[in-house]
């Protein structure tokens, strides 16, 4: 058949894969009440933090100062959520049998969500940095610092999207991936997010010293207000190269397994 | 032969399903897969798509093997599944579109063959609307149109008018229709038998996971025996009579006598002027022609014999 070219190499596996993302971002972008809600509900949290909770907890700075960084890091836990909810749509819906008895490589429908994921959360991350310094926020960093802690956030929700897909991968239903994504949002708050983490219980401290999201907050912070983060900055890279590599690997094994008949 | 499949088995966990079936499809025509449900026309479906594999027996499509050579077959078919798969949120054109840019048409090229799609399956009007809006009919269409953005030589279609109504189901029939006399192979499973009996050259009747019987439709029919009177009487007195008189086997409903016809109005009067002559007093005659539906049901209610037309 003359219309339908020849299938596979690695041309192709980048087109699908622009296919496939620019699919996802259309659909992400149409999902109105999911697209609102990853927006508005990270600057509630905020609020809430700032205006109610804030007054209370004691951080020895301004606590917007404090809590930017934890609240970039719950939103993206909240983004992730949406990913793994429309993977499981994918899954269990006709959709990933009509991709996959096409001649192409299907796990690129995974690669559009992942990265629609990450536009999401671009956005929503400008929107909270937005509304952070018309609140009070007030960062002190040098371009570079900016780009240090853009390109950490960047890992950051790349590998909490991957772990995402890969949980929309294994859920059987929609409502499943949605409750298995919960720790995702759990996580941060048993974190030095929103308060120290030295005035928890002594095993929960344990828990929140040695979890990726408190050295990943700690040196998103330090950078942002121009303190020193000394070694946590490499803790919070390793942190987030393993899990990225973990999650990557993670869902693509379970893709494979899942749609190998 | 363009399908051939061999001996296929599937299992999961303890339960089989597939146990031996066989099928082969000429090129250019229908294949109906008919069963009850849990019969095993599903799992076939999809290990010829490629999406399950076999455990023992082997299939080609177009002479390429579905395990071995899966991309290769998956460049010769299409699929459409039960659950209708497209985007709710995209439009009707943009769902063609990706499809098109999947198989690497150029973006200009995509466009024009999802407006060929839109106008052929009579979508032009609603084209630029979410799917979300559209009707039952109008998604299994545009959900058809999707299958044929690469062009397949065998399309395969998983219950295609289950759910919808009668008139859905008839602009359905005629594209299916449409595609056969562009010669395209088909093969598509249903419960209905007039649909099997509309579309289908071939009918498979598949029954605990094997071939129960397979033939043309006029074929299998007449496996069923020809025409037939139903004789009602108002004794069974009065049955066992007649049933001595014709020589019939009585059937199940002991107040009726089933006798073999020619179907004309001549046996009738002879048949009518015997019971008269005898002075058996019948109550109602009515003429039986056998359906797909006698088929079926002689056939998925008795026994798991295999029965080769």
């Amino acid at each position: 058949m003359a219309t339908t070219a020849v299938h596979g190499g690695a041309r192709n596996a980048v087109s699908d894969s622009l296919t496939m993302i620019g699919r996802s971002i259309r659909l992400s972008r149409r999902n109105v009440d999911t697209l609102v809600m990853s927006i508005v509900l990270p600057l509630l949290m905020m609020s809430l933090f700032v205006y109610v909770f804030g007054g209370a907890i004691n951080t020895g700075t301004q606590y917007i100062n404090y809590v930017v960084p934890g609240i970039i890091l719950l939103c993206t836990g909240y983004g992730a959520a949406s990913t793994a909810m429309s993977v499981a749509d994918d899954m269990t819906s006709g959709m990933i049998d009509r991709l996959r008895t096409l001649p192409i490589r299907s796990s690129a429908v995974l690669t559009g969500h992942v990265t629609a994921s990450v536009a999401r959360n671009l956005l929503s991350t400008t929107v909270v940095i937005g509304a952070a310094i018309a609140m009070g926020f007030r960062p002190d960093a040098a371009v570079t610092d900016w780009v240090q802690a853009a390109g950490l956030l960047l890992l950051y929700v790349l590998a909490l999207s991957w772990l995402a897909a890969g949980l929309g991968v294994i859920a059987k239903s929609v409502e499943s991936a949605s409750t298995l994504s919960f720790l995702m949002l759990f996580l941060p708050y048993l974190s030095s997010a929103f308060v120290p983490t030295n005035t928890m219980p002594s095993f929960l401290h344990a828990v929140s010293e040695n979890q990726p999201i408190t050295p990943v907050i700690e040196t998103v912070r330090g950078l942002l207000t121009g303190t020193p983060i000394g070694t946590t900055g490499w803790i919070a890279l390793a942190w987030c190269v393993g899990l990225l590599t973990c999650s990557f690997i993670f869902a693509a094994r379970l893709f494979r397994r899942r749609t190998h008949g | 032969m363009i399908v051939e499949a061999t001996g296929l088995h599937k299992a999961f966990g303890s339960t089989k399903v597939l146990d031996g079936l066989d099928l082969h499809v000429a090129e250019g025509t229908v294949l109906a897969l008919l069963g009850p449900n849990g019969a095993g026309k599903t799992t076939t479906i999809r290990i010829l798509t490629t999406l399950l594999r076999p455990d023992v027996g082997t299939v080609r499509i177009a002479g390429y093997d579905v395990v071995r050579e899966a991309t290769k077959v998956r460049g010769v078919i299409s699929m459409t599944g039960q659950s209708v798969a497209l985007d709710d949120q995209q439009t009707g054109r943009e769902n063609l579109v990706m499809i098109g840019r999947l198989m690497h048409l150029g973006r200009p090229a995509a466009r024009r063959r999802a407006t060929d799609l839109l106008e052929r399956f009579d979508l032009v009007d609603a084209m630029d609307r979410r799917v979300k809006t559209y009707s039952g009919g109008m998604r299994r269409r545009l959900d058809l149109a999707m299958s044929l953005v690469s062009q397949p030589r065998v399309i395969f279609l998983d219950e295609p008018t289950t759910g919808l109504d009668p008139s859905s189901r008839t602009t359905m029939w005629d594209a299916i229709k449409d595609l056969v006399s562009s010669g395209t192979t088909i093969v598509l499973t249903t419960q209905y038998l007039e649909e099997a009996d509309r579309l289908a050259d071939r009918i498979v009747l598949i029954n605990g996971g094997r071939v129960a019987a397979s033939g043309t439709t006029d074929a299998l029919k007449s496996q069923v025996g020809g025409d037939r009177l139903d004789l009602r009487f108002a004794v069974e007195a009065d049955v066992a009579r007649a049933a001595a008189l014709f020589d019939a086997p009585r059937g199940t409903d002991p107040l009726v006598l089933g006798i073999p016809s020619d179907g004309s109005a001549e046996h009738l009067h002879r048949v009518l002027d015997d019971l008269r002559l005898a002075g058996v007093p019948v109550v109602k005659v009515s003429s039986h022609r056998p359906t797909l539906d006698d088929v079926f049901l002689s056939l998925t209610t008795t026994d798991r014999t295999s029965v080769q037309i």
